[in-house]
């Protein structure tokens, strides 16, 4: 017998699937038991089977080093999903919507009137400081008002069972191939298991996806072409560029496939000669954009994007610009920024967040610093971050000087105790702690893939989940516990 | 279609193609070595020179012996031309398209360099050798059938036949030209027996000896195999159907007219070929025009569409 649960303790921590030991939640009950079934060796089975599903489909992200160029790394996955009733769900889609919405208007305004710095809601000393605001994009009006197209929000869930976001990623969030891979490997895997449950698809994204970006064509016409732009094979998320070109049926197209005429028109080189595009969903970062108006040194980009964009020549997914909402200081105002443009309580809260740009706040922060998680503005990927209570005196001392000489550039959140779910390590079911990205999309209405990618921390007591620092993933079932 | 995804299928199965050939050729020495006398040294290093890779080769190695051409053809990443490195070569093309290409013929690629580079060392020794070559084989077929069932009739399919026919005809075309070269001229009377089994070697490592002997319904000899491999139009590895189907694809593309004329032009060449009557030198001129023409159709087809 693999998996006893009678022994399996979450301790402080919340469990997605076992409320004390022995005791599932009622949506995890059939998986349990289906588990506590598995002998040692079959448990083993389905972890290689899961293993070589993997392998064989090329579900990778790629490493960079120095001694082996470029590699691709199989992402390591676990058999055990992660269950959510679909009634809790729909209370967070709803929350998702609600923000994601908040934000467009957000960031239409920052590059428009401005009203909410003008109200002295959000500081206008923010904008200032802020790496992610481009002045190039005042006074643009992107269709639909809409700038963060695809949006990742993570959440996470404290000790007590609340549902908090953690933070917006609203440049090029990565990581839904990944969810839906998942969920292919587990019907390799497990098809017995779906008879047993009532699990939502999550199939339709690239769909979805396509659909929205078709709303971006400047011509109305009956097939734009969409087109993805990826930096190319050494990026870490190339396999899902790949995946979503193909899953849509787009063509995948790297800088120098794209030229910009001097009719400020973006064509693609093809066989045939040049061939006008329509609408680009974007996955290279801002600054390298478009050489001609950003970096100059950029190889990546597309000289001239920018003016076609401008022109209303070309639809851009995300608009560029967009980032300046995926900024850890504009993050603390978001539930302001709710209130403001819709008036409306934000239905899901975010981590209570201090903003060392305030005196009382920094000085708080600085104070209790060993519990404290302080984060950079601009970083993403788990980088430059302080884990106060995991941390050296040394690496402590090191970020109080940071605070102090860049206070703008720093918030901090109390340290959360992340919830836990079952995960195999070895032949036991340990608890590790995860987090979930859905992602948002936003065209003339907005959408919520069903659950989104769920990341787990594999290493023992580690809270850090990114893919890049060991992380690993899960299938993340919403599940019909009413429906029969 | 864009122009460099084009590019990379092009490549994708050009690779895929000189894999398999290469599979082909040492399976098939092989076995033909098993069947020559001890006192015939036919060896090696014609493989060698029928991929014109004699002075990387003995860049790194002194001797043309069994174990060192096996290992430089078929597992050393130093020789660009290896198995390994060709598998390596399909892989990368293929992952850079892998949204063009059905994604079950992408995790056969994956799977079968991930495969090729497991086997590495024991393809050295002649007992594990013809297994492992045969997956080799099998598994380009595979995925060959895997694309042809299931891409669509397009641009990019026209580009993966086009790297195909190309490849093959050249590698047929460098399997004429130095298997005939070294036929073993001065065999003693006693020794000319073998010279079937050569002849026999050449048809097979073409896979051609059944559908030779279902077509041309005689006994094996020099004549009629040229005929065979250079002009029949019927079978899939000759010169003649190579050039046929890359016609067949250029008229598929757009602006194909003047790469047309070239291939025309090379399939007239060998029409007018008659080989009871061909001397070796005269063959080696009309195989050296073919390799320089698909140089050219190379050449042609990149400025044209690359």
């Amino acid at each position: 017998m693999a998996i006893r649960w009678g022994n399996y303790r979450a301790g402080e921590f919340y469990d997605e699937l076992i409320r004390v030991a022995n005791k599932p939640r009622p949506a995890a009950e059939e998986i349990c038991k289906y588990l506590r079934n598995l002998t040692d060796q079959e448990l083993e089975e389905y972890k290689t089977a899961a293993n070589t599903a993997i392998h064989v489909m090329g579900i990778t992200f790629t490493v960079y080093t120095e001694e082996e160029g470029s590699i691709d790394r199989a992402w390591p996955f676990d058999i055990i999903p992660r269950i959510i009733d679909k009634k809790e769900w729909l209370q967070i889609e709803k929350g998702l919507k609600q923000r994601v919405k908040a934000l467009n208007m957000f960031i239409d305004d920052l590059y428009n009137e401005q009203r909410i710095l003008e109200a002295g809601v959000v500081p206008k000393s923010l904008l200032d400081a802020s790496k992610n605001f481009l002045p190039e994009c005042m006074g643009i009006k992107p269709k639909h008002g809409v700038w963060a197209h695809i949006c990742g929000s993570d959440l996470v869930r404290d000790h007590n069972g609340t549902v908090y976001v953690l933070e917006d990623n609203l440049r090029v969030p990565s990581g839904v191939s990944y969810m839906l891979e998942n969920r292919h490997v587990m019907k390799r895997v497990f098809p017995d298991m779906f008879e047993k449950y009532n699990i939502l698809p999550v199939d339709d994204y690239p769909s979805q996806l396509y659909d929205m970006l078709t709303q971006l064509s400047p011509r109305d016409i009956e097939q734009p072409e969409v087109v993805v732009l990826t930096p190319g094979i050494y990026n870490s998320a190339y396999f899902e560029h790949a995946y979503l070109a193909q899953q849509m049926g787009a063509e995948l197209v790297v800088g120098s496939d794209l030229v910009v005429a001097d009719d400020d028109i973006v064509y693609m080189r093809t066989v045939d000669g040049l061939s006008r595009v329509d609408v680009i969903y974007r996955r290279i970062d801002d600054a390298f954009l478009d050489p001609e108006a950003f970096r100059e040194d950029s190889m990546l980009g597309v000289p001239g994007l920018m003016r076609a964009w401008k022109a209303g020549n070309v639809g851009l997914a995300n608009a560029p610009g967009a980032g300046v909402a995926d900024d850890k200081v504009v993050y603390a105002f978001v539930p302001e920024i709710i209130k403001f443009y819709l008036d409306e309580e934000p239905l899901l809260p975010n981590v209570p967040t201090y903003k060392c740009v305030n005196k009382d706040e920094r000085d708080y922060v600085i104070e209790n610093i060993e519990k404290m998680v302080v984060k950079p503005a601009n970083e993403s990927g788990g980088y430059g971050m302080l884990i106060g209570p995991h941390a050296t005196k040394a690496e402590r001392e090191k970020f109080v000087r940071l605070i102090r000489r860049d206070p703008r550039n720093y918030v901090a959140q109390p340290m959360l105790l992340l919830s836990t779910a079952p995960t195999i390590i070895g032949t036991k079911a340990e608890p590790r702690h995860l987090d979930l990205r859905p992602f948002i999309l936003s065209g003339n209405d907005i959408s919520v893939t069903t659950g989104g990618l769920t990341r787990v921390a594999m290493r023992k007591g580690s809270t850090v989940v990114n893919s890049s620092q060991g992380g690993g993933s899960k299938d993340t079932w919403i599940v019909d516990m009413e429906a029969d | 279609m864009l122009s460099r995804v084009a590019n990379h299928i092009y490549w994708m199965e050009r690779y895929l193609e000189r894999a398999e050939n290469t599979a082909r050729l040492i399976q098939v020495n092989t076995h033909l070595l098993l069947d020559l006398p001890r006192n015939v040294t036919l060896g090696w290093e014609p493989i060698i020179d029928m991929l014109s890779f004699r002075d990387v080769f003995y860049d790194l190695y002194k001797e043309a012996d069994e174990k060192s051409v096996i290992k430089f053809m078929v597992t050393d990443t130093a020789n660009p031309g290896s198995i390994i490195n060709c598998l390596a070569a399909v892989r990368e093309n293929a992952r850079i398209i892998r949204e063009i290409i059905p994604s079950e013929a992408w995790e056969q690629i994956n799977n079968l360099y991930i495969a090729a580079k497991a086997d590495g060392q024991s393809v050295l020794t002649r007992r594990h050798r013809f297994n492992c070559l045969h997956r080799i084989i099998v598994a380009n077929q595979t995925i060959t059938g895997l694309l042809g069932g299931t891409m669509l009739r397009g641009e990019g399919y026209a580009f993966l036949r086009l790297g195909r026919h190309l490849e093959r005809t050249d590698m047929t075309s460098r399997i004429i030209d130095v298997r005939s070269a070294s036929l073993l001229p001065d065999l003693s009377p006693e020794q000319s027996a073998f010279e079937n089994i050569q002849w026999m070697g050449v048809l097979k490592s073409l896979t051609a000896y059944q559908m030779y002997r279902q077509e041309m319904r005689i006994r094996i000899n020099r004549a009629d195999v040229l005929e065979f491999l250079i002009n029949n139009k019927q079978f899939p590895r000759s010169l003649q159907h190579g050039l046929m189907q890359i016609g067949k694809c250029l008229l598929e593309l757009p602006n194909s007219e003047s790469i047309s004329q070239q291939v025309k032009a090379l399939s007239e060449e060998l029409q007018q070929l008659d080989t009871h009557e061909l001397t070796q030198d005269r063959l080696h001129e009309v195989i050296d025009d073919i390799q320089l023409g698909v140089v050219k159709l190379h050449q042609a087809i990149d400025s044209q569409y690359f």
